[in-house]
């Protein structure tokens, strides 16, 4: 069955194609964090499509990884979240301008 | 590993992945959004499974659609987040990111249905045994040992921004 490296990678396509759109349009902090975690998990999807195609384990190893950073990126993410809301009292991503100029 | 039935479980996840990941973007309510992305995460642990990677499976139901999805969710009835109000991005922010997303979607599109793909390696083994064995020999066993010190610092990282008092 060749075609479902194909049809796997065109899922992964369409799944982070979708998750850049969230980040691009949604206001809310949260919600745009989670269309991250949209990304990244097809990034994974590509990730294992791959490593079975050419049929080395290498692929998998690096979705591991992947999942290891994901999980600590949300943790730290979620956590300045929860700051934010405390100084701001608001979740809009405009916001959080203080860094701007 | 691979039957008749395998396409057809690819197709009915795929779909069902792709279709909450537009209800995860397209959705005001974050709380609906966050139960939305479990779906699609829970499909796509599916996937990985018809696509022979039984461990990648098991740890994206356990890692993601528990460990994280249960921290997002916290989070949102922590603070009480509310639906999302008024127009949302500005129109040249959304026009701009359509256009964006077109354009990578017809790019890499374009490239994948172009190429034509070898038939998939045989005796491919992704055993959870397999990939502990390389997980643990010489060039990635440093990467993991690198990780726990991420995981750490992230511990501290969290602890010491959602403190009260900084």
């Amino acid at each position: 069955m060749e075609g479902l490296t194909q049809q796997a990678l065109l899922l992964s396509l369409g799944l982070f194609v979708v998750g850049a759109l969230g980040v691009f349009l949604r206001r809310n902090i949260i919600t745009v964090l989670m269309c991250v975690e949209l990304m990244l998990n097809a990034v994974n999807l590509a990730f294992v499509a791959f490593s079975r195609q050419l049929g080395t384990l290498d692929g998998q190893i690096l979705v591991f990884f992947v999942m290891t950073v994901a999980a600590a990126e949300a943790a730290v993410g979620l956590a300045i979240i929860i700051a934010l809301h405390r100084h701001k009292d608001t979740l809009d991503v405009d916001a959080f301008n203080i860094m701007k100029w | 590993m691979e039957s008749t039935l395998t396409p057809i479980l690819f197709y009915v996840f795929g779909a069902l992945a792709l279709a909450a990941a537009l209800v995860v973007v397209g959705q005001r309510n974050p709380l609906y959004s966050a139960f939305a992305l479990i779906v699609t995460l829970c499909s796509l642990s599916a996937i990985y499974g018809l696509l022979g990677s039984p461990f990648i499976a098991v740890l994206q139901v356990i890692v993601y659609a528990g460990a994280i999805m249960v921290l997002f969710l916290f989070v949102l009835m922590l603070l009480n987040v509310k639906r999302e109000e008024g127009q949302g991005a500005s129109t040249a922010v959304k026009g701009l990111a359509l256009v964006l997303a077109v354009l990578l979607a017809l790019e890499v599109g374009g490239v994948l249905l172009g190429v034509h793909f070898a038939p998939a390696a045989r005796g491919y083994d992704a055993s959870t045994q397999k990939m502990a064995r390389l997980l643990f020999s010489l060039p990635y066993v440093y990467v993991f040992e690198a990780t726990s010190i991420l995981i750490l610092a992230a511990l501290v990282g969290a602890v010491a921004l959602a403190k009260k008092e900084l």
